[in-house]
Order: C-alpha cells, then sequence, then structure tokens
C-alpha cells in the first residue's frame, strides 16, 4: 500500500511537473506570437442559421465552421476526415452552395443560411436522397455518408442549373443528369469503403432518370 | 493554428490599408488554400482580413470588347458565366479542370491566381525548404519531385505553380488589377504576375505587401477553338502533371501555355509561332533549357504528347 501511495504521490509530482513545463513552453511560445499568456486567444461573435435554427456563438477566431457545427452547436452529423478539404466528408451547404466545411472559418458567416445533414431530413421524415442512400446502400461504415448525401442533392442543383463540369461536352449546351457528370461532380466526396456505384444508383433516381 | 484577430474590410482601400496598419495580416478570401496552410502553421497571419464583402463579385464587359472579372468571383462562378463559356471557353475548361465542386465554389479569382505550390517537402515542416524557410535549403532537390517542375527553376527551388485556371489566363493575355495601401491603382501583365524566383522563392508574385487583387481584365476575345488538357494521375480531383491550353485557329495558327511544369504558368511566343508546324517543333520551343530531375523526366515527352493530342483533337472539331 505505501508504495502504491509513494507511487501515487510521486507520479502526481511528476504531472505536476510536467504541467508546470507545459505551461512555461506555453508562455514562451505565446510569447513568441506576441500573444499575452494572461490573455485567451482573440474571440468573435457570430450568428447565423443553422437548418432553420437562428444560432449565436462567441468564438475563438479560429474555429472552422465544421468545429461550430459538431463542438458548438452538436450537430454531429457533418464529419471530420482530412480537414484539409481533400475528403468531402464535412460537406455542408451555405446560402444554396455546397462547400467544405473544414476549410472556412466560422466567423466569416455572419448571417449565412446553413444546411447540415440534420437539416435536410429527420429518421421520421428522410429527404429523398436520404431515403435513395438507404435503399441503394449507398454506403458502408457511413462515415462519408452526410457529406455525400449534402454533396448529392447539390450536385443535382448545379446541373439543374446548367453550371458545367470537366465532362460536359459542349460548353454552350446544358449538362445532363448521366453517369459521366454525376461521378466527375461528385469526386469531392471519397468514400473509404468504395459505395460510388451505388451512390450513383441513388442519385440517378432521385434525379428521375435512368442514365 | 496560431491564434489571430479577423476584421471584415468594406472598401478595397480599407482593406489595402489595414494589411500595413496591422503587421502580420492577410487577406482571406475563399480560404480553401490560406486556412489549408495556416492549420499546418505554414502560414501564420497575426490578423485576417475578410475581402468577401468587398462587392468584387462580378463580371462586366469593358469598353474594348473584352471582359473584367472581379477578384472575388467563385470558380464554380466564372466557369458558369455565359460570356466566358463563349468567348472564353479555355478558361471554363481550365477552372472545372481543377479541385472539386465544393472547393470552386468557395474559391476565388484572386485566391485562386494566389493558391501556392503543392512541393510536399513545402507542405512538410520537417522539411527543408527555401519557399517556407528561406535559407532552409531544398529537400526536393535530390529528393522525391515526380510532380515537380523542369523547367524555369533554380538551385533554391524546383516546386511547380500548381493551378489550372491561371494556365488559361496566361493563355489568354489577362491583366491583373490591383489597389496598394496607399489607395494607387495599378495593373499588372499577366506574364510578369507570376515570376521565376531564381534565389528567393518566397517570392512569388509581383505584389507588394498590402497590395490588393480587385480585377482580372481578358482582352477582346481570340476567337478559334479552345482546348485545356489535363494529365493527372487520376481522371479527377487531382494537379496536373502537365496541362495544355490552347486556342487554335482555323489556319493552324494560334497559341499555347503549358501548367504543371514550371514555377508560372508556361508560354514562350516563339513557340506559338511554331504551331503551323505541329506538336514537336512547338514542344522543342517550349521547353528549350529545361532541367528535369530523374524522376520527372518523364513531363518532357508528356508535353510534346499532349500538345500532339491537342492539335488531333482540333483538327477533329
Ligand atoms: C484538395 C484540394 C485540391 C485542389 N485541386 C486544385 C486543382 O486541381 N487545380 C487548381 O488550380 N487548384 C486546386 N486547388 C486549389 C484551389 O484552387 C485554391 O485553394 C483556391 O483557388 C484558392 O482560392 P481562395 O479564394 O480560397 O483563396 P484563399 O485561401 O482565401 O487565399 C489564397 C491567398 O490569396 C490571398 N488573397 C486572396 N484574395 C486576395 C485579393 N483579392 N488580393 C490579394 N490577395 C488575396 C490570400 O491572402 C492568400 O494568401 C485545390 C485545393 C484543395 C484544397
Ligand atoms: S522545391 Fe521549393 S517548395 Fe519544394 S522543398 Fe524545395 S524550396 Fe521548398
Amino acid at each position: 500500500m505505501t508504495c502504491s501511495s509513494e507511487l501515487e504521490l510521486s507520479r502526481r509530482g511528476l504531472l505536476a511537473a510536467g504541467a508546470a513545463t507545459a505551461a512555461m513552453t506555453q508562455v514562451s511560445v505565446a510569447d513568441a506570437q506576441g500573444v499575452s499568456p494572461s490573455k485567451p486567444p482573440p474571440a468573435m461573435h457570430v450568428s447565423f442559421t443553422v437548418n432553420g435554427k437562428r444560432r449565436e456563438l462567441t468564438l475563438d477566431t479560429r474555429t472552422t465552421l465544421l468545429d461550430a457545427l459538431r463542438e458548438h452547436l452538436q450537430l454531429t452529423g457533418s464529419k471530420k476526415g482530412c480537414d484539409h478539404g481533400q475528403c468531402g466528408a464535412c460537406t455542408v451547404i451555405v446560402d444554396g452552395t455546397r462547400i467544405n466545411s473544414c476549410l472556412t472559418l466560422a466567423v466569416m458567416h455572419e448571417g449565412a443560411k446553413i444546411t447540415t445533414i440534420e437539416g435536410l431530413g429527420t429518421p421520421e421524415r428522410l429527404h429523398p436522397m436520404q431515403a435513395a442512400f438507404i435503399k441503394h446502400d449507398g454506403y458502408q461504415c457511413g462515415y462519408c455518408t452526410p457529406g455525400q448525401i449534402c454533396s448529392a442533392v447539390a450536385v443535382l442543383g448545379e446541373i439543374a442549373a446548367g453550371i458545367p463540369s470537366h465532362v460536359t461536352a459542349s460548353l454552350t449546351g446544358k449538362p445532363g443528369v448521366t453517369n459521366d457528370e454525376i461521378r466527375e461532380r461528385m469526386s469531392g466526396n471519397i468514400c473509404r469503403c468504395g459505395a460510388y456505384s451505388n451512390i450513383l444508383e441513388a442519385m440517378t433516381e432521385v434525379a428521375g432518370t435512368r442514365a | 493554428m496560431k491564434p489571430f484577430t479577423y476584421e471584415r474590410a468594406t472598401t478595397p482601400a480599407e482593406a489595402a490599408a489595414a494589411v500595413v496598419r496591422q503587421p502580420g495580416s492577410r487577406f482571406i478570401a475563399g480560404g480553401t488554400n490560406l486556412l489549408d496552410l495556416m492549420k499546418l502553421e505554414i502560414e501564420t497571419p497575426a490578423h485576417l482580413i475578410d475581402v468577401n464583402g468587398l462587392k468584387l463579385d462580378t463580371i462586366e464587359p469593358t469598353p474594348d470588347g473584352g471582359l473584367r472579372i472581379g477578384a472575388l468571383v467563385s470558380n464554380t462562378n466564372l466557369a458558369a458565366d455565359q460570356g466566358v463559356r463563349r468567348d472564353y471557353g479555355v478558361l471554363s475548361r481550365a477552372i472545372v479542370a481543377g479541385a472539386s465542386g465544393q472547393l470552386r465554389n468557395k474559391a476565388t479569382t484572386a485566391g485562386n491566381l494566389l493558391q501556392r505550390t503543392r512541393c510536399p517537402y513545402f507542405y512538410d515542416t520537417n522539411q527543408a525548404c527555401n519557399k517556407r524557410r528561406p535559407g532552409s535549403g531544398c529537400a526536393a532537390i535530390g529528393g522525391y519531385s515526380r510532380q515537380l517542375a523542369i523547367i524555369g527553376t533554380s538551385d533554391a527551388c524546383i516546386a511547380t505553380y500548381p493551378g489550372d485556371m491561371a494556365v488559361a489566363m496566361r493563355l489568354l493575355d489577362a491583366t491583373v488589377e490591383t489597389v496598394q495601401p496607399n489607395g494607387a491603382a495599378r495593373t499588372i501583365p499577366i506574364a510578369d504576375f507570376h515570376k521565376l524566383w531564381g534565389k528567393t522563392p518566397h517570392i512569388e508574385t509581383a505584389l507588394t505587401n498590402g497590395e490588393l487583387i480587385t480585377a482580372v481584365t481578358l482582352p477582346r476575345p481570340l476567337g478559334g477553338t479552345h482546348v485545356y488538357h489535363k494529365v493527372r494521375d487520376r481522371a479527377s480531383y487531382a494537379y496536373a502533371l502537365v496541362s495544355v491550353a490552347a486556342v487554335i485557329q482555323r489556319d493552324g495558327t494560334g497559341r499555347v501555355a503549358i501548367g504543371g511544369i514550371a514555377p508560372k504558368p508556361w508560354r514562350v511566343e516563339a513557340a506559338d509561332h511554331a504551331m503551323p508546324q505541329g506538336a514537336k517543333a512547338v514542344a522543342s520551343r517550349l521547353l528549350a533549357g529545361a532541367k528535369p530531375t530523374h524522376d520527372n523526366a518523364f513531363k518532357v515527352p508528356l508535353v510534346e504528347r499532349t500538345l500532339a493530342a491537342v492539335l488531333a483533337e482540333t483538327r477533329a472539331a
């Protein structure tokens, strides 16, 4: 017993010493950055609408939109995959267009209207794209799925709006809902399980075309 | 990420002046390159000036028949603009060949021009990199250099300018319009905008501290057939190994600019004059003096072959 409490004590001492060193390191790092250690990092107020609800937050300016949604608003549907805009798991719809929420700051979205997977539909009232993903097995592990679905909904809108893609044959014509168009436009959403062909089927069904 | 303060600018002059007022300031537009680099602490601004509210997001005809593209026009909106699609197809094609739909929705005209290299050693803060830390050396020289430049390089740096949009803008002889912190406006021909950096690879463009891009202007349309052909490791969502932007007229004359091979969009006017003689003649003029590495020597024949494919494509069209 003595032994273990001694161990306990010395471990605590060690931890405390560790914390002190960490604190000192922090001071010197903070000094080097010109940020006073007693001052918290700069924070700002921002308000935007998420899934129809007005939200007010005061955030460290460094907070990405993704972290604001997940960590501050507990909307954990949007996922953090790579955190560098490469995988698409964080895709949300802002003012009608899909973006990577990991590569934008929350404070840059004052007044914006944000839709996440939680706002597209609910388990009781699924969005048609959510229902189609279930029907066609458009996922395995499901991690990329919220981003895939937000992207998928926006992609059909982009095609309908006539926005060209890399595979659009004629720049002066209108793009169609073809397999090639959907594949190209969904290339910013990576699926580690490789559910791509089922995602394609789900989107094709929602678009109302058998391409 | 290092802590920073943030403000929204409301006029171009105010934005430019704010950079000089606060040392260590940077503009932020789409944020898709800057925030990526800030997360890795490759960029460490102490203050961000958000330029999204500057109302520089319109595309308008110029009095001499060209087009003026606001600095904040998104890549998606620029590529989708009817006038651009009709008269400057190579620009639409180059934009939609880059990044992903989500990124293009955020990326802006100015931010895209200013995107930084994708050299893997520039991204790895444990490695020597003269561009990231001047004077520290270059880990890419003698390292893994498959994606890097074959021409216009120096002993200090062999990185490429990675973007697609700027290759089309170089082809079209665009002009970059700016406003300086003292409020003075100036124009920079795109040919002089991206620098061959020589011994100072951390200096990448002609912009001075606090200089804000307000617009990019395109001269009158060239007519002809517009092509952007991008060769990459996968069919979508990858940077170019080699890309060819070309405008080719019915009589076989035309012009060409190459991406993925140099520190800037690569265009050699003497090579344009050789267009009627075919891909070999053009490629040899474009690549005169090329210094590929063992890893990226494949780009030399790849330029010629991609050019040949483009010429064949336009003949067929
Ligand atoms: C995963 C991934 C893949 C990509 N693939 C490609 C690709 O294949 N091809 C391609 O071309 N690009 C690609 N990109 C890069 C993308 O195109 C750029 O990130 C984007 O264009 C940058 O624009 P932005 O508005 O987001 O710039 P920001 O990140 O906001 O800014 C970039 C730089 O420009 C400065 N700046 C912004 N606006 C102004 C202004 N008005 N005046 C002066 N300075 C200004 C900023 O201070 C910063 O230094 C890719 C990016 C990612 C993350
Ligand atoms: S090639 Fe340029 S960017 Fe890459 S490591 Fe060398 S100096 Fe840095």
